[in-house]
């Protein structure tokens, strides 16, 4: 591998200050903690801005940031989808019809909205789930990190001159981001979370824009990237109609069913990780504007981090249109030899060998494009800022999954299992060992990622199976006041029992049966894994919404005096009348939705 | 709410601008510029994000400034909850 480039005194700087602002923020804040609630939920009092920027960067971890551009390069622009197909449109539902539940009804958690609404075994299902696999994103994300640090051999240099072998930057690395994480997050609390978040919202779009900026003009502009990519890459839509046209192997209604309505909606509205930003807001218009305020930054995400994904291809394929001489590429010849590095072969970690397919071709490691790229294009200097930027990433990805942690711990598990009244002060205690013991658990996850990965494969495919349905059964709870406790529990087995089922009994093409479907038996295979995960989907959802309205016709309702606040015809409409024209939720969703209806139009 | 989060991202960005802005100047036709296709990248994005910095600090000061003489805050009555 040909990284010979070495960080410089100012890529440490940069790095330095910007971890001890980070702790900065934490040791400024732990004054202001002095209640579980000012601890855990922030108090409710973080203006819509900041919520918005914070509820944007809690889902930009390591999976958006580096996934995305890997993405990017693998299937080209139709990665779009997951942006302005999926989150957006989930994003505007939430915060016009979905907040006003969550926020309204003083909930303090979404497992603990489920206890209001339904019951607690209810709750109690939901709070397991979402602790268990927030710890264990919060591990591969860490894992994920501590890999490429390694695999690009970022931070050699230093470990050499203090001669500790190699093999310590990975343990280093899993343990310094775990120390600053856990620093942050004990001082101050969620508030502290959030700051950092918005800190680092700043901080991508400060240590990527000039990445794409340099990437576009050395393509050649979009003209340059689109002449040198197949017409596929460069469409999100015009493929659709069959999943053999499209790299994505997807056919619309799956795509629109399984990743815009059943998984997006799934994601946006109802995982604790991101609502409770929003819940953290300081009034009820300020909790609905904070995922519409999200959404225009996210609208122009794909820019940043799946545009990298499609130059870096570009630049590799110098065969698709070389020698066309265009006078917009500067310095054609001596940009040519170095393109072959911006997207790497895998390389087994064990061996240092590079990883072969069946026919003897190098495998490509996407997942290493945007470093790669960083590397490639940055002087020192920037470097120092980019990298701090995809490490900040890495680490907020991780802080928000410890917030949502601690508080289902704290409220949802421990306050309503273990000790169930108690001052004030013990609960306190308690979020700030939650805290500790997230972070613990997280270290353990990302160690047991790298040991096992198989295992954490199959426990990601049962989260999956856990989260596909979660939508049906918080659509029928807040829009039909007739669903009962009975009804959502049992609705929401089945839904994952038929997850579990449909993956079972379908394959991608070319898998072997195992992890990837087809472990009950074969009934049908799909062009793509993608399209079987859109599928699976959409099983999920659609069991899980019947099963719950026959138990729920079955089973004795609520009355409805209980169900104030909780439920839409139930609950007095928010006036909207006194905000002005920008501050009005309807009003900031339709233009939200409009403007990437153009996006999508412009990329079609 | 403690304190404005846009103090520190000010502060933060006004120091990695001049940090960026001195180290290309002290590095101008350096061969690592090279690698960002001959433009000095350092000089020229550094200086945004000092303009960025500067004006976060700017506005952050202003407010707090308004609220430490007397004048009403702008934000909403956060119903604060237990």
């Amino acid at each position: 591998m040909n990284h010979s480039q070495e960080l410089q005194w100012i890529d440490y700087l940069v790095m330095i200050i910007y971890f001890g602002f980070v702790l900065g923020i934490g040791f400024v804040l732990k004054r202001f903690m002095r209640t579980s609630s000012e601890f855990l939920t922030a108090g409710r009092s973080i203006p819509a801005w900041v919520a918005g920027l914070a509820f944007l960067s809690a889902n930009l971890g390591a999976q958006e940031v580096i996934g995305m551009a890997a993405s990017g390069a693998k299937y080209g622009i139709a990665t779009s989808h997951f942006y302005w197909l999926g989150a957006i449109p989930a994003m505007v539902f939430v915060g016009i019809f979905m907040m006003p539940f969550y926020y309204g009804s003083k909930a303090h958690s979404v497992p603990d909205y489920l206890l209001l609404r339904f019951d607690k075994k209810t709750r109690s299902l939901n709070a397991m789930t979402f602790a268990v696999m927030t710890v264990m994103s919060s591990g591969i994300s860490m894992y994920a990190m501590a890999l490429l640090i390694q695999t690009l051999h970022i931070f050699d240099a230093p470990f050499q001159m203090l001669g500790l072998p190699n093999s310590w930057v990975f343990h280093v690395s899993i343990i310094v981001s775990a120390v600053i994480v856990l620093g942050y997050i004990v001082l101050g609390g969620l508030t502290s979370a959030i700051y950092n978040e918005v800190l680092q919202f700043f901080l991508i779009v400060a240590g990527f824009a000039p990445l794409v900026f340099l990437g576009l003009r050395n393509v050649g502009g979009w003209s340059g990237l689109k002449e040198k990519l197949p017409s596929s890459f460069v469409h999100a839509w015009s493929g659709m109609g069959s999943p053999h046209n499209n790299p994505l192997g997807v056919e619309w209604f799956s795509l629109v069913m399984g990743l815009g309505f059943v998984l997006s909606f799934g994601y946006w509205c109802t995982d604790f990780l991101v609502v409770q930003r929003a819940m953290a807001a300081d009034s009820m218009s300020a909790a609905r504007r904070t995922p519409l305020i999200a959404a225009v930054p996210k609208m122009l995400f794909p820019f940043l981090v799946i545009l990298p994904g499609l130059i870096a291809l570009a630049l590799t394929q110098p065969a698709h249109s070389a020698g066309s001489g265009e006078s917009s590429a500067p310095k054609s010849a001596e940009v040519a030899n170095v393109h072959e590095s911006l997207i790497s072969p895998q390389v087994n970690v064990e061996t240092g060998q590079v990883v072969k397919d069946k026919e003897g071709n190098p495998v490509l490691d996407y997942n290493t494009v945007i470093p790669q790229m960083l590397l490639h294009y940055f002087p020192s200097g920037m470097l120092g800022l980019g990298l701090t930027a995809l490490l900040a990433s890495f680490m907020s990805g991780m802080a928000g999954n410890v917030t949502a942690f601690n508080t289902v711990c704290t409220y949802d598990i421990y306050r309503a299992y273990i000790r169930k009244e108690a001052s004030d002060e013990h609960y306190f205690g308690v979020a700030h060992f939650m805290t500790v013991f997230g972070v613990a658990l997280s270290v353990g996850a990302a160690y047991f990622a790298a040991a096992f990965n198989n295992i954490m494969d199959i426990l990601q495919l049962v989260f999956a199976f856990v989260n596909a349905p979660l939508f049906a059964t918080f659509l029928l709870g807040m829009f039909w006041k007739r669903t009962t406790g009975h009804g959502a529990f049992f609705g929401l087995l089945s839904g994952i029992t038929a997850a579990a089922v449909h993956q079972g009994l379908t394959i991608p093409e070319g898998s072997v049966p195992g992890i990837k479907g087809g472990w009950i038996a074969i009934v049908n295979t799909y062009s793509s894994e993608m399209a079987q995960n859109f599928w699976t989907a959409i099983f999920a959802w659609t069991t899980c919404f019947l099963v719950t309205i026959v138990i729920s016709l079955a089973t004795k309702p609520r009355p409805d005096n209980e169900l104030k606040g909780l439920v839409y015809s139930l609950t007095e409409r928010e006036r909207e009348e006194s905000l002005a024209w920008y501050q009005r939720p309807v009003l900031l969703g339709v233009v939200v939705l409009c403007l990437t209806l153009v996006l999508n139009i412009i990329f079609f | 709410m403690g304190f404005d989060i846009r103090l520190p991202i000010g502060y933060l960005f006004t120091i990695f601008g001049a940090l960026l802005v001195l180290f290309g100047l002290f590095t101008a036709n350096a061969d690592m510029y090279q690698r960002s296709l001959g433009i000095n990248i350092d000089l020229w994005w550094g200086g945004v994000l000092l303009i960025f910095g500067l004006l976060m600090a700017f506005v952050a000061r202003k407010a707090q400034s308004r609220i430490q003489t007397g004048q009403p805050e702008r934000r909403p009555p956060s119903n604060k909850s237990t």
